[in-house]
């Protein structure tokens, strides 16, 4: 029985984080459970924020002292949630914890890391390169501990990892493990997953050379990317000068996400700043549909399109082919023109959506709504937060997760 | 508390590899005199805990120093308790990972140079050894000027009501939030009745999923719910004349909505003003002169209305109004012209009314100047999805009737999508993306011609309507009033109500509902333009800040950033000079001063961020674990290399926020840099205070770096003015360092992101440059 009123927070990313520190700090007790081995979720990939062009972890990194301070939020990493039972007010939680096979005495001092000779895709920069089969999850990453893959396990590479640590942090006899806790409130933060880029078939993702996707760009752009922050073809590593933003890929369209991803746009205007910066000679075409920065983002919108070196074309991308020497083409129906446009770039980046989590995983158990595209919907028993609940923007998701712990508050009872 | 330290050097991570660590023991030992100094292999591992833990229980040691990692890694593990006082010495990340270390080819064999001091001191790099012992040093030092806080209490009770400003949809919604978690609300209204815009409306934007169909209006059952709540009270055509006092314990002057009373707040006095309602007010030449008009009897900011009611926190939902375009803003879209071109909220209150006689009507959301695609000012989605839904008006009113919505951006985000989609599907409804160019007569009747350029396609077009309705925006009520009235000497409103084109002000992106101004939460259209359905997140959300900022403020703890802290600015006032420069410095507001000068510190206002610290020049403001002294201690702990050891030494204040965990980033990147660098963590660039500056080069620095936010429109700084206030300081530092006749490049201040970590070698490095070019500090040896 919770007779302590503890709040379930699923999601550690930048929602669940909010979630659990807002309620935390009205003085609930807070677990957190995330899948990743770190905290962070999205935002820890992404370069900049729209507008200001600030560090994601410059927030986080006051999040996470946030955390180290407050006594009340515990938190698990690569964890999920098996089952939910119960109702609100006394819930029972089912979670697995997967094996890290690095412990608590990790000191993170890279003896690992340079022993092991494995190497394996490096899925937070997309597989845009590899990493050690032990790595950092990510620069700043919370809590600051290697993971091992496990496909190192039963491999030459084993051996070297487990002799190579000093402080006896390596352990791969650590097993799965399912535990209970007790919670009088859940909120759901799990927030959403590019959508794949390769569903859109006319958008040559995974076919034709240098087309990437929006979320790819973020880690490129980053100086703990793939490339150091180098804005450069995949396929030849050579400098981007000439690139192309195409709006809406697989947003607003039936055949894929019906809905607006809301962050899109902004998203597009703000990467045409980064290669604007690292590659002074280049040029950059945003298409679109609509437009959409609405509001206080206005100025934004405004402050990008000032850039001589930016253009903007209203008008559906039909067609993505490769060109001369790695360059790609686009064909383009320039709605206000009225042509047929076929223009050539070096490289082409796809405006993908955001995808609810809660699309491809339900969640497991509870009485829950969704709507068509699998958002959850408030009013049932457990709380939606972030872009579990619709799509937004960071500061969007601030606001929602805020509103959120309120109401795990009130659904936990008075203490 | 008889403090008794232990001094715990970690050998761990290439530390005993790379340092004499013998040495290191024998600046606790014979410098400090501690009684208590070990070593391990690693600290962090269970024996190493328990090595100190005994200490702790066994042999009374309550203050410790850890030198290892950062204390940004193992905080838990380095917890001994609140019984003890705990600092970390960064030897790994900041020292030996950062730092030149000898090659292990090199330490093997014959050592280069001279400094064969023993085994363990092989192949030492003499530099690095000096930058690890100033650290020791000035991890003992920090320790024994360090106390331990206690929260604050006030005399005055505190209280935990929220007062919601505004009885419209949004704060109705926050005080049914909060009431409904059990807190006392009381909702305060300037009109006679609660409802708002809300109340004025035909029918409201989809509240619910799917979001594609119109909703007869709610505000009603939400009216009957707050007016029947037993946690909610309702003052209806009432305003706030003031607020004064802080979280916790706000007292609200009430008064009759436009009318004048002693308790209005006054306005902000300019420098040389005298406070108002003193009656011998005094012109510049000194003669006595009849106060304004409508300052009479307005008491001063510290003066208390007996009659005044208390809350702990206050929601903001003021709300916006309609945007009034001037006499000949938009002249070419007939307004103010043609009597049937109206603005949206007209258009709203005639279909409130009743049926909409005009069978074609044609909804402009751009003002369509050349090549500006901008919407009217103001404007967001909002005012795209009010043109669809008032389109259904005139379509569903008339048979046959039809709407026009030109449009440069359609902008229906998200899940509103499907309501654009709705109005796609409706036959009489024209969507066109064009620029309106003007709107005209048409010739016959009252009909009136709009002509749009560049529609899909490129074609231009002419169509003739009845009537004619401009999506103008909303401007948030903090354009016109500062709303809170606030009796803070910092002035009545928000701050930065320019930058934020009149919306309340928001440390904006990450932490939306941060004002400057604690305890006192904005929620919906004040804050940001929003549908109904965001305003009830948006409100909800307010509400969770407001119970969080009363329990923080019950309990002693400060709010975001430094949430929980419980240390807070002391003042000795003996020595204060009334220079008002902590009053006017600290970011927010939380400084009332006195008729002559001295600060009344408000603490539940304060965030911790030490400005006030920073900013005084008599050195009088402290915190039990962050002082002039400490620091200044610290500083003087490192020892300054005599002039002929041709060693240079720079101080760095850096921010501990961004600078610090980007230099920690640093040094686990392997990145190297001068070790003749000493950097202090500060809580914000800025507490930093000059006199800092000063001892240091005073006592033979060769330079001082700063290096913290970036500052501007964009700031980044969480206390949001402190590298900015730090900036403007360096003034005063000039004048310091032309006293002691130094160069002027001797003191810089660099912003840093905290994701620029690979340019802290350049900068860095750079700056030695320039150190290098002014030589050593003259001022060595004095």
């Amino acid at each position: 029985m919770a007779d302590n009123g503890t709040i379930l927070v699923v999601g550690g990313g930048i929602s669940g984080l909010t979630v659990a520190l807002e309620a935390a700090e009205v003085g609930r007790e807070v677990v957190i459970v995330e899948r990743n081995p770190y905290l962070g979720g999205r935002v820890a990939q992404l370069n900049k924020y729209f507008p200001k062009l600030c560090p994601p972890t410059c927030g986080l990194e006051i999040n996470f002292q946030r955390i180290k301070k407050n006594k009340k939020i515990t938190y698990y990493t690569m964890t999920e949630v098996e089952k939910i039972s119960g109702g609100p007010g006394d819930f029972q939680v089912s979670l697995k914890e997967m094996p890290r096979y690095v412990n608590e005495h990790c000191t993170v001092c890279a003896k690992c890391e340079e022993a092991c000779d494995m190497d394996i895709p490096n899925e937070f920069n997309f597989g845009m390169n590899n990493r050690k089969a032990i790595y950092k999850p990510s620069e700043m990453a919370m809590p600051m501990r290697y993971v091992i893959d496990k496909s190192v396990t039963g491999t030459a590479s084993q051996q070297k990892i487990q002799d190579s640590c000093p402080y006896g942090a390596i352990d791969f006899s650590m097993q799965p493990r399912t535990f209970n806790i007790d919670v009088a409130s859940i909120v759901w933060a799990t927030g959403w997953n590019p959508y794949d880029a390769s569903k859109i078939d006319n958008l040559g993702f995974g076919k034709v050379p240098n087309v990437i996707t929006n979320m790819m760009m973020e880690r490129m752009a980053s100086p703990g990317g793939p490339t150091g922050g180098s804005i450069v073809r995949p396929s030849d590593g050579k400098q981007v000068n000439s690139i192309a933003f195409v709006q809406c890929a697989g947003s607003r369209d039936e055949n894929h996400l019906p809905y607006c991803s809301y962050v899109c746009c902004l998203a597009s205007m703000k990467q045409t700043t980064y290669i604007r910066e690292k590659n002074p000679e280049s040029k950059a075409t945003i298409f679109y549909i609509d437009l959409r920065s609405p509001g206080r983002y206005e100025n934004f919108y405004k402050k990008v399109k000032d850039d001589e070196n930016v253009s903007f074309v209203k008008g559906k991308v039909a067609k993505v082919e490769p060109g001369s020497d790695g360059n790609v083409i686009l064909t383009v129906e320039d709605t206000v023109g009225g042509d047929i446009i076929s223009q050539e770039f070096e490289m082409v980046v796809l405006a993908t959506g955001m995808e609810p989590s809660t699309a491809s995983e339900r969640v497991p158990g509870g009485s829950v709504g969704y709507d068509e595209n699998k958002f959850l919907l408030p009013g049932g028993d457990i709380i939606p937060a972030g872009v579990a609940k619709k799509p937004a923007d960071v500061m969007t998701s601030g606001q929602i997760s805020t509103a959120a712990a309120l109401k795990a508050i009130q659904a936990a009872g008075a203490k | 508390m008889e403090k008794k330290i232990g001094v715990y050097i970690c050998e761990g991570c290439d530390i005993g590899e790379n340092l004499d660590m013998a040495k290191l023991q024998e600046i606790a030992t014979k410098e400090y005199k501690v009684p208590v100094v070990k070593t391990h292999r690693a600290f962090c591992s269970s024996d190493g805990v328990d090595l100190i833990k005994k200490d702790i229980q066994e042999d009374g040691v309550n203050t410790i120093v850890v030198a290892a990692c950062s204390h940004r890694i193992f905080y838990d593990v380095f917890d001994f308790g609140a019984d003890t006082i705990t600092e970390r010495v960064n030897l790994r990340e900041q020292v030996v990972w950062s730092h030149p270390v000898p090659k292990e080819a090199e330490s093997s064999g014959e050592s280069s140079g001279g400094g064969e001091e023993g085994e363990a001191a092989t192949g030492v790099d003499e530099d690095t050894q000096m930058l690890a012992e100033d650290y020791i040093r000035m991890g003992i030092v920090k320790v024994q000027k360090k106390e331990t806080p206690v929260p604050y209490q006030s005399e005055d009770e505190f209280v935990n009501n929220i007062m919601v400003i505004g009885g419209g949809f949004t704060g109705m919604t926050a005080a049914l939030e909060a009431a409904e978690t059990g807190y006392p609300v009381t909702i305060v209204e300037r009109q006679k009745e609660l409802g708002g815009f809300a109340k004025k409306i035909r029918q409201q934007l989809p509240m619910k999923t799917p979001f594609n169909t119109l909703e007869e209006p709610t505000i009603q059952g939400l009216i009957d719910k707050v007016s029947n709540h037993d946690n909610i009270t309702i003052k209806t055509n009432i305003e706030i004349a003031r607020i004064s006092g802080a979280p916790g314990q706000f007292l609200v002057s009430f008064k009759e909505p436009g009318s004048k009373t002693e308790w209005d707040v006054p306005p902000k006095l300019e420098e040389g003003e005298e406070a108002c309602g003193t009656t011998d007010a005094k012109d510049a030449s000194g003669d006595a002169v009849e106060p304004a008009a409508d300052q009479v009897n307005c008491a001063d900011i510290l003066s208390v209305d007996p009659d005044a009611e208390k809350f702990g926190a206050v929601v903001v939902a003021a709300g916006w109004r309609p945007y009034e375009p001037s006499e000949e803003e938009f002249k070419h879209l007939g307004l103010g012209k043609f009597k049937n071109v109206v603005t949206n909220v007209q258009f709203e209150e005639m279909a409130a009314k009743g049926r909409i006689e005009a069978k074609s009507v044609a909804f402009i959301q751009s003002p369509g100047r050349e090549s500006d695609d901008s919407d009217f000012p103001y404007c967001s989605s909002v005012t795209s999805l009010v043109s669809l839904k008032q389109a259904q008006y005139v379509t569903r009113d008339n048979p046959g009737g039809k709407a026009y919505v030109f449009y440069q951006h359609m902008r229906t985000p998200g899940l509103y999508e499907n309501f654009y989609k709705a109005a796609q599907q409706n036959d009489a409804v024209f969507l066109t993306k064009g620029a309106v160019t003007s709107v005209g007569a048409s010739g016959d009747d009252d009909q009136l011609l709009v002509s749009v350029d560049n529609t899909l396609l490129g074609e231009s077009i002419k169509v003739s309507v009845d009537m004619v309705v401009l999506a103008t925006g909303m401007v948030p009520s903090t354009q016109f009033e500062p709303v809170i009235n606030l009796a803070y000497r910092q002035g009545p409103e928000f701050k930065d109500l320019e930058l934020f084109s009149g919306y309340c002000d928001s440390n904006f992106i990450c932490f939306p509902y941060e004002t400057r101004r604690t305890g006192i939460y904005a929620a919906g259209c004040v804050r940001q333009t929003m549908t109904m359905a965001e305003c009830v997140e948006d409100a909800t959300g307010a509400a969770l800040k407001a119970i969080q900022c009363l329990e923080s403020s019950n309990r002693g703890m400060a709010v975001h950033p430094r949430s929980g802290d419980v240390s807070y600015p002391e003042f000795f006032f003996q020595r204060c000079t009334q220079c008002k420069r902590c009053t006017e410095e600290c970011p927010f507001g939380a400084l009332d001063d006195d008729e002559k000068g001295t600060p009344k510190p408000n603490i539940t206002r304060c965030r911790r961020c030490g400005t006030c610290m920073g900013a005084c020049p008599e050195r009088i403001v402290s915190f039990k674990d962050y002082s002039i002294d400490m620091i200044g201690s610290m500083v003087k702990a490192i020892e300054v290399p005599e002039e002929d050891e041709e060693k240079y030494r720079v101080l760095c204040l850096v921010c501990e926020n961004d600078a610090y965990p980007a230099i920690d980033m640093a040094g686990m990147k392997g990145l190297k840099y001068s070790a003749d660098v000493r950097f202090i963590q500060v809580r914000c660039l800025g507490s930093v205070n000059v006199v800092w500056i000063a001892d240091a080069l005073a006592s033979g620095f060769d330079g001082v770096m700063l290096i913290g936010c970036r500052y501007g429109d964009d700031y980044q700084c969480h206390f949001t003015k402190g590298s900015e206030l730090c900036n403007r300081r360096m003034d005063n530092v000039g004048e310091t360092l032309q006293r002691l006749a130094l160069e002027s490049e001797r003191v810089q201040q660099i912003q840093l992101s905290i994701d620029e970590y690979d340019k802290i070698p350049e900068e860095i490095n750079k700056f030695m440059e320039v150190i290098d070019s002014v030589g050593f500090n003259p001022m060595k040896g004095f």
